[in-house]
């Protein structure tokens, strides 16, 4: 018999809930599967990044969550609750972004700002809330200007600027900066950034690669409404490229019989020779023995997946069937 | 539910109309032909022809309205009395028509067109419930067609008070049976064609579709203005009169409330039902 005053029983400690937990999930559209079993984990205070192509189900994960779209199968839950069973209490927790900035074209922009602040039955100065919001995504100057007129920058500003009037806890920015050209991506993407200082969890669809690089706590790929992969893009390269590489090229070329001195494999892989290391002390190795073997050397340039890199290897395994990370 | 939502829903699809001069003009110039235009140029036609044997030979046609209404046609000459019957009888019914027109055009287009336009995804990820939104938007239709029309019809009464009026005996219009028409009868069967014409609007791909299925609901208005230019409706009892309006209240009310059920995000999002 357990001595209980020895041996107090230890209540494990539940991991925290997360923001987000879609398990199973399908939804279907006529024929068109939109989400297929999808699996899915958002942390409180992250930046998840959904990535896919068009009509992966990016959208539609969004719609879920929120509850404003149903779905034929699985378990939804946002903030621990049923969304469809506590939409309203849920909805007022999340702000969305859609990928049209869902604007009132004939409305000026305080007035998009205030029919939100209404419907979201925000408490207090709702006009300084409104100012203070447009202030920060730096739409205040056209406040009082039809959103008719806007340009498509001014518009996603503002309905980034409308998404956090209510200081949600979860926003959903669906291809946020679609259709901005570069400078403007870049400030959207840099506010976005400042949301999560604040303690907000941010979930982003995106098709762009590059958007999501180095902005993304977890990344997740979906393809025909399921989810591929997920986790941090360290993890993630660190599973498909688990032994660091770097790419030599010299003068003449590395000659094959030098580098099977050093013992270490190589593959040619157009001009270069590709090398794969257990680590960074055996790159200053090999150059060294290299270089002591006469190789003139003209590059040597550590392997840097980038999430692009990843995703088309991820892509690349699927449709050759390879089990997760097993080609690497 | 939550009145504060549904006003504020209200309000901002009236703000945007008033900001429309694409729906305000034609607004103004279909009430300006129903309550002005049309009834002005026909009894200064009369006038200006008199007891001539046209009109007199349109006087006698009045003995086919039921007696009650008959015996309110006020007027001691046939051209006093075909123009109190036609201000009465004729143009005021048929203006009932406008609020329908109206409620009908704006309300095609409100649910449809927040997916039209992209906005639907807005609402319908909005602490709103649908049963606010559709209410919201019921009484955004409602409103211009049912204000526009007593406004055409103050306009309406000067202009037809100010032409026959002196040859009846002074002002007459509005008449006590016009006031049941429009506080009685009209509301609840204006509600209940708006609550099919949303329900429409909700369901089809487009605006234009949604405007060609909504003429169909124009029907029960014709029938209220036919039975009115006739003289039944108000050649009936009280009881009866309050009777069939009750019905039309009913009626509305469990439209309304099946309409409210019958709205679903996705119809916003304008995404297929699976």
């Amino acid at each position: 018999m357990t001595d209980l005053a020895v041996h107090p029983p230890t209540v494990p400690t539940p991991a925290p809930a997360p923001a987000v937990r879609l398990e199973g999930v399908d939804r279907a559209f006529g024929d068109i599967n939109a989400l297929d079993q999808l699996d899915l984990e958002i942390a409180y205070g992250q930046i998840t990044v959904l990535l896919g192509p068009n009509g992966a189900g990016k959208t539609t994960a969004i719609r879920l969550i929120t509850g404003a779209l149903p779905a034929d199968a699985g378990r939804c839950e946002t903030f621990g609750v049923d969304p469809l069973e506590h939409g309203e209490d849920v909805r007022r927790r999340c702000g969305v972004v859609a990928a049209k900035p869902s604007l009132y074209d004939r409305l000026t922009g305080l007035e998009n700002l205030r029919y939100a602040a209404r419907l979201y039955e925000i408490d207090g100065d709702q006009d300084a809330r409104m100012r203070e919001a447009a202030a920060r995504f730096g739409i205040d100057h056209a406040l009082e200007l039809e959103v008719g007129g806007y340009s498509t920058g001014m518009k996603t500003r503002l309905a980034l600027a409308r998404a956090i009037l209510h200081d949600p806890e979860l926003l959903l920015l669906d291809e946020p900066t679609s259709g901005l050209d570069p400078e403007s991506s870049h400030a959207v993407l840099s506010l976005i950034r400042e949301l999560t200082d604040d303690g907000r969890t941010v979930v982003m669809c995106t098709h762009l690669l590059a958007e999501a690089e180095g902005l993304a706590d977890q990344v997740v790929m979906l393809e025909d409404g399921s989810s591929l992969v997920a986790g941090s893009q360290q993890d993630l390269i660190a599973m498909y490229w688990p032994r660091p590489a770097v790419l030599l090229d010299a003068i003449d070329g590395v000659p094959a019989a030098t580098m099977e001195a050093t013992g270490i494999t190589a593959t040619r892989e157009g001009d270069f020779v590709r090398v794969e290391v257990d680590g960074a002390d055996d790159i200053a190795d090999l150059v060294t023995a290299l270089v002591g073997a006469g190789v003139r050397l003209t590059r040597v340039d550590p392997e840097n997946p980038s999430l692009e890199d990843l995703y088309f290897r991820i892509r690349r395994d699927r449709a050759a069937g390879v089990e997760f990370g097993a080609s690497s | 539910m939550n009145g504060h939502r549904i006003l504020t829903i209200m309000r901002t699809d009236l703000r945007q109309l008033l900001k429309s001069k694409d729906f305000l003009i034609p607004l103004a110039a279909l009430s300006a032909i129903f309550f002005v235009i049309l009834p002005m140029m026909l009894l200064l036609a009369i006038d200006a022809l008199g007891d001539v044997p046209t009109v007199q030979r349109i006087s006698e046609t009045l003995d086919v309205l039921p007696a009650k209404a008959q015996a309110a046609i006020q007027g001691s000459t046939p051209s006093a009395r075909t123009q109190y019957a036609l201000a009465v009888y004729l143009f005021a019914p048929l203006a009932v028509i406008v609020p329908l027109t109206i409620s009908t055009a704006i309300g095609a287009a409100t649910m449809v067109g927040e997916r039209e336009r992209g906005t639907g995804e807005f609402l319908a990820h909005s602490p709103a419930r649908t049963d606010e939104i559709y209410v919201g938007k019921l009484l955004a239709s409602f409103i211009p067609g049912y204000a526009a029309t007593f406004v055409g019809f103050g306009i309406y009464a000067v202009l037809v008070n100010s032409i026959v009026g002196p040859k009846v005996g002074g002002w007459f219009f509005p008449t006590n049976d016009w006031w049941v028409l429009m506080l009685w009868f009209v509301p609840p069967f204006l509600i209940f064609a708006m609550t099919l014409v949303l329900r429409l609007s909700a369901r089809v791909r487009s605006t234009i579709a949604a405007q060609q299925a909504s003429g169909l609901v124009t029907l029960p208005m014709i029938v209220l203005s036919y039975t009115q230019s006739t003289g039944t409706l108000f050649g009936a009892s009280a009881a009866s009169t309050f009777l069939i309006g009750l019905i039309a209240w009913i009626a509305a009310a469990i439209s309304l409330t099946s309409g409210m059920r019958a709205v679903r995000r996705s119809r916003l999002l304008g995404v297929a039902i699976s």
